[in-house]
């Protein structure tokens, strides 16, 4: 993987950053002859890492190839392999890895980097890695293929993120990762991992066996080429655990199968195809793994799941510079903030405020019972934190002295940004707004984070209705990385600037988009909701179409994600866009009866790591379920499960129309930054419109495509 | 109110445990450590020391005191803190920055071990460092008008080779020839030292970064110039003064490294069981005219060797910085020392080696340390240097190998052994 500073992926890539092997000769102490230390760099500062195309593969392949002759004739004693300072190598360059246009081209990505790293297994003197900073994917890769391997105490990140990308570890890290360190590690490296997008720190990787010895930052080059000289003279033994044994590894490998089938369900290749080859790693031979890894990665690379993948993993590197905001320079400077109201909502954003802003934040509710509530949800988390060690105790002293509460509205007199998170009723934040603006600065903004009313309207009684700007969070706020910020009608860019400044601070990835109902997540989150609820409410089981969008590979099936958000709130999310849009977003009595009856959705968790499945026993407030394809209750044929996936898509697809056609966002790109990042949906979706576009819907639906061919798939004319 | 009395106080002996230093690099971009910044190589000689240590808890020193003579950029910012920070040493040891220019490090050891003396500092680290690739000497420097206008200083004092063909103007029988004689000397000393491995064990190897050939290790002296001869020098470019005696034969040359030291009070290293490798007899800085600043040497030794009580003659091993062999030579012939006698920088100097500034004076002490360990039967040995703006330092070290050594810690009068 990479970064790279487009936010739009091309196919049109740039230039190969050619990563250089230089070469020099080290003399080891103790008479341990000489070291031929092989340095990986780019050229480039600190902001481009390392990263390995085919020239630069090339070049390491010819360096290798020139060493081992000079091994060959007893010139050096071992090989080492570094990075530029900060980094081994980021990985393959996805740019170029997605241009690649037909299998044979990606069969041979995959053999030229296996024929570079194999050189260092054949090199006849051993070889060593020292990781002195970053290295994952094909970087993590070159140091697996060495010998030994030490890491830098301040390497950030060591991983093989691959599977979360459409791949796998394909330059030898799925043969040997579950035979350096056990099956069971090597699935949390492989596959779990990657999923959560968590590398591991240097601690990390050395615990787990995916290094041999860590040494201090300060002098870890020095160290870590005094170690290999120890190594070589054996003073040093660096001891490799015995391969697990079959039942062992084939138990594990099953497990792991089990688990993929209810959680990935078949929605993209990688993990499936990554298992493949660690359950044949225990028996086979290197070069025959290396030939199978040859393969997946090619079969992945012409994948249309991989080449979303990648735009989405662009997308979210490129979102940190929000597109549409207005200049920096007009943002207000913030020294204190205001925020409305103390319930959930209102506590988590004073306490993210105060955390990542460290200004004075007041919350105000109506009465002093809901204000001590509120100030203890942000005590009592802040103590958390520091009982688990992720808060110094002087943080959390900050933290709860500059969060207070009242119940007095002038207080926010010298606020230079008020929040509002009151109930989502228009009279009452209207009502909220007036009051404030009598009591605030001339320049005060007034933000508001509600997730489906319409901000020109809140803002249309002020005086000023232009310092009135959206700022929508999403639930959890600490953990959720999108926050949608809201353009009305009136809103100045000095307001708008302000927000983003603000969540540019609290560390957000913030999307410029328009005063439209349910902005963007919440209209197609709940709409998905609403089209799965009606299918049931014309006769599909409750179960069948719980698990209908598995295919998807959502974070979690419909009901666990009611349960989530709370019935309550996406019923209310649902009727207020039907108000706003009209019956795109269908009615449901049976779901205002769960919400009435305050019904729980869901069962427990039948294992760690398996989704919650529906509780049947809600069948019974929608009506019996009937046969698929009998005419159901609202007179048409009840869906089976791609019925209901069907139905879906098109309503997904429908409303994707309609919301670039409102200028909701400015492209589509936007909807699906915010689906990644606001709902969880799958990189291999690549948030919604590359997966509507290569399934046809949106051909189907809308006669065009959302995205231009080759963007986030296999372009079509190739392959 | 309180009535007590504090607690008595009585001076203790100071001791050299170690001193080490990075290999010296040309300070020059295509230089060792062109791409290595000046506190990563201080960094690394104390983390290096520390490490020789392991006897030493990191909490037990006192105080990092860290010379340089430009003191901004990488070399800024209050070097023996960041120092002590970037070295992982725990954040309750203190330090402080010195400048004494030339005579940095030997300030930072002068001036702890007073401390230590009085009983300030129990376990001090004391060096310098000077990239002067990165600061050369007097850079950004605004020296105040009235040095001239009140003629305090020559104007060309403030160019040290200047000051050095100012010495063969004051002392003529000081030629060239017997310059460049000792400075072919130097070299040959120096080829030698290192052949027998006498020059070796203090070095600590620092991986440098270069943007075009990769990383590497530095582990040995970039500037000497083995097999130099008198006549390879005879006609180099005299760049102070046309016609003049100064040349890059006989001169330091511009130098990148660090040095650093682990000084104790006796007690302390007899407690903590941390080597003694020489004992501080006296020390002393003294000026003189900035237009012969080379010659500070001189008065400064006499200072030194009155307030031990001792003559010149006790004096079996010398350590002088050859910032000149000039400078050197008035040294010498001011005490009626033969130029080639073998008791004066018998590993080299910094002709051959290098002068990296304000971290040569622990450069002295280190090798000094080696040969009295070499030559139990020398009793006293002195470490001296040269000081820009005229002025010269000088420390008095006794052997603790020596059969009639004074010991070193307050309860045993006359330990024999370290």
């Amino acid at each position: 993987m990479t970064q790279n500073d487009t936010t739009t992926a091309g196919t049109d890539a740039r230039a190969e950053r050619v990563t250089h092997s230089l070469v020099r000769d080290v003399e080891l102490p103790g008479g341990a002859g000489t070291l031929a230390l092989v340095t990986l760099d780019n050229g480039l500062d600190h902001t481009k890492p390392n990263t390995l195309g085919p020239e630069g593969m090339a070049e390491l392949t010819a360096t290798l190839t020139a060493l081992r002759e000079r091994a060959g004739r007893g010139e050096i004693a071992a090989v080492g392999v570094t990075g530029k300072p900060y980094f081994l190598a980021a990985g393959a360059d996805l740019l170029q890895v997605s241009t690649v246009t037909s299998h044979e081209q990606a069969l041979e990505l995959g053999r030229s980097g296996h024929a570079a790293y194999e050189l260092l297994h054949t090199m006849g003197v051993p070889t060593f890695a020292f990781v002195g900073g970053l290295a994952l994917g094909g970087g993590l890769e070159i140091a697996l293929n060495c010998d030994y391997r030490t890491v830098s105490s301040d390497a950030p990140a060591l991983g093989l993120p691959e599977t979360g990308l459409g791949l796998v570890p394909g330059w030898g890290g799925a043969y040997l990762v579950p035979r350096l360190i056990g099956i069971e590690k090597a699935v949390d490296v492989i596959l779990t991992r990657p999923a959560a997008q968590k590398p591991f720190k240097a601690a990390e990787a050395l615990d787990i066996g995916l290094v041999d010895e860590l040494f201090p930052a300060a002098d870890f080059l020095e160290q870590s080429i005094l170690w290999a000289s120890r190594v070589l003279r054996g003073d040093v033994v660096v001891q490799r655990r015995e391969l697990d044994p079959q039942p062992v590894w084939d138990a594990v490998v099953a497990a792991t199968r089990q688990r993929l089938d209810a959680v990935v369900a078949g929605s993209r290749p990688a993990p499936g195809r990554a298992l493949d080859l660690m359950a044949d790693a225990r028996t086979a031979t290197r070069a025959e793994a290396f030939a199978a890894e040859d393969r997946a990665l090619a079969d992945l690379i012409m994948s249309d799941e991989m080449r979303a993948s990648v735009y989405a993993f662009q997308l979210v590197s490129g979102g940190k510079k929000p597109a549409g905001a207005p200049s920096a320079d007009l943002a207000r400077p913030v020294t204190r903030v205001g925020i409305v109201g103390a319930g959930l909502m209102a506590a988590q954003i004073a306490l993210l405020v105060s955390q990542r802003l460290g200004v004075p934040v007041v919350m105000r509710d109506l009465d002093t019972e809901r204000v001590e509530k509120g100030l203890g949800y942000v005590r009592s988390t802040v103590e958390k934190l520091v009982s688990r060690g992720r808060m110094a105790p002087e943080a959390a002293a900050r933290i709860t002295a500059s969060v207070t509460g009242t119940t007095e509205i002038r207080e926010f007199a010298s606020c230079d940004v008020v929040v509002e998170a009151v109930t989502e009723v228009m009279g009452l934040k209207k009502k909220v707004f007036a009051e404030l603006e009598d009591v605030v600065s001339e320049d005060t903004i007034l933000a508001t984070n509600t997730s489906a009313l319409s901000i020109t309207e809140m803002a249309s009684g002020l005086r000023r209705p232009e310092r009135v700007v959206g700022i929508h969070f999403f639930n959890p706020v600490a953990q959720m990385p999108l926050v949608e910020v809201v353009r009305a009608e009136r809103t100045s860019d000095e307001a708008l600037a302000t927000a983003f400044a603000v969540t540019k601070k609290l560390r957000k990835t913030a999307v410029l988009v328009k005063d439209r109902p349910g902005f963007v997540v919440n209209r197609l989150l709940v709409l998905v909701m609403g089209k799965v609820v009606e299918a049931i409410e014309n006769g599909t089981a409750v179960e069948v179409a719980d698990t209908a969008l598995a295919p998807l590979g959502f974070p979690m099936p419909t009901f666990e994600l009611f349960d989530l958000v709370g019935p309550a709130v996406g019923l209310h999310v649902l009727t207020s866009l039907r108000e706003d849009l009209g019956d795109r977003f269908p009615a449901s009595p049976g779901l205002e009866r769960l919400v009435s009856d305050g019904t729980r959705v869901v069962l427990d968790r039948p294992a760690p790591g398996m989704p919650k499945p529906v509780d049947p026993a809600i069948q019974g407030v929608f009506g019996e379920a009937l046969d698929a394809g009998a005419t159901g209750r609202h007179g048409t044929p009840v869906l089976d499960a791609a019925g209901v996936l069907d139905s879906v898509l098109t309503a997904l697809t429908v409303e994707v129309g309609h919301m670039l056609d409102e200028g909701v966002v400015a492209a589509p790109q936007q909807i699906d930054l915010c689906m990644i990042l606001g709902a969880g949906w799958g990189f291999h979706t690549g948030g919604i419109t590359p997966y509507l576009d290569r399934t046809g819907y949106s051909t189907k639906v809308l006669d065009r495509r959302l995205l231009p061919d080759g963007v986030a798939n296999v372009p079509e004319n190739v392959a | 109110m309180t009535t007590r009395n504090p607690a008595p106080r009585r001076l203790r002996d100071v001791v050299f445990v170690e001193g080490v230093r990075t290999p010296f690099g040309k300070a020059r971009p295509d230089g060792l450590y062109a791409e290595t910044r000046a506190d990563d190589l201080i960094v690394k000689a104390v983390r290096d020391l520390l490490r020789r240590h392991p006897e030493l808890p990191g909490e037990r020193v006192d105080e990092v005191a860290i010379a340089a003579t430009t003191q901004q950029g990488d070399q800024g910012l209050t070097l023996g803190r960041t120092v002590g920070m970037l070295a992982g040493l725990p954040r309750t040891v203190p330090g402080f920055a010195i400048d004494r220019m030339c005579a940095g490090a030997m300030t930072a050891v002068t001036t702890t071990a007073a401390g230590i003396a009085t009983g300030s500092a129990d376990v001090v680290v004391a060096g310098g460092v000077e990239h002067m690739g990165r600061h050369p000497m007097g850079f950004d420097a605004d020296p105040n008008p009235r040095f001239l206008s009140e003629k305090l200083v020559d104007p060309e004092a403030l160019n040290m080779g200047v000051t050095a063909e100012n010495l063969h103007d004051r002392f003529p029988h000081l030629t060239k020839e017997r310059a460049d004689a000792f400075a072919v000397s130097s070299q040959a000393k120096y080829a030698k030292a290192l052949a027998n491995g006498d020059v070796g064990p203090e070095l600590v190897p620092v991986a440098v970064r270069s943007t075009e050939q990769g990383w590497g290790l530095a582990t040995a002296d970039e500037l000497p110039r083995p097999g130099t001869t008198v006549e390879a020098i005879a006609n180099l470019k005299t760049p102070f003064r046309p016609g003049g005696r100064v040349t890059a034969g006989n001169a330091s040359p511009l130098t990148d490294g660090a040095t650093a030291a682990l000084l104790a009070s006796g007690d302390t290293a007899a407690e903590l069981g941390l080597p003694v490798a020489m004992r501080m007899v006296a020390s002393a800085f003294a000026g003189v005219d900035p237009s012969i600043m080379g010659y500070g040497p001189v008065p400064a030794t006499d200072k030194a060797l009155a307030q031990a009580g001792l003559g010149i003659e006790d004096i079996g091993l010398f350590e002088i910085n050859e910032a000149f062999a000039v400078q050197v030579l008035s040294f010498l012939d001011h005490y009626g020392i033969a130029d080639d006698d073998e008791r004066v920088n018998p590993y080299g100097g910094a002709i051959a080696m290098g002068h990296p500034l304000a971290s040569s004076g622990v450069r002295l002490m280190t090798q000094l340390a080696h040969q009295f360990a070499a030559r139990p039967e020398v009793r006293y040995g002195i470490t001296t240097m040269c000081v820009g703006l005229g002025q010269g330092g000088t420390v008095i070290w006794e052997n603790p190998h020596h059969a009639d050594y004074s010991g070193h810690t307050t309860s045993t009068p006359a330990s024999k052994e370290s």
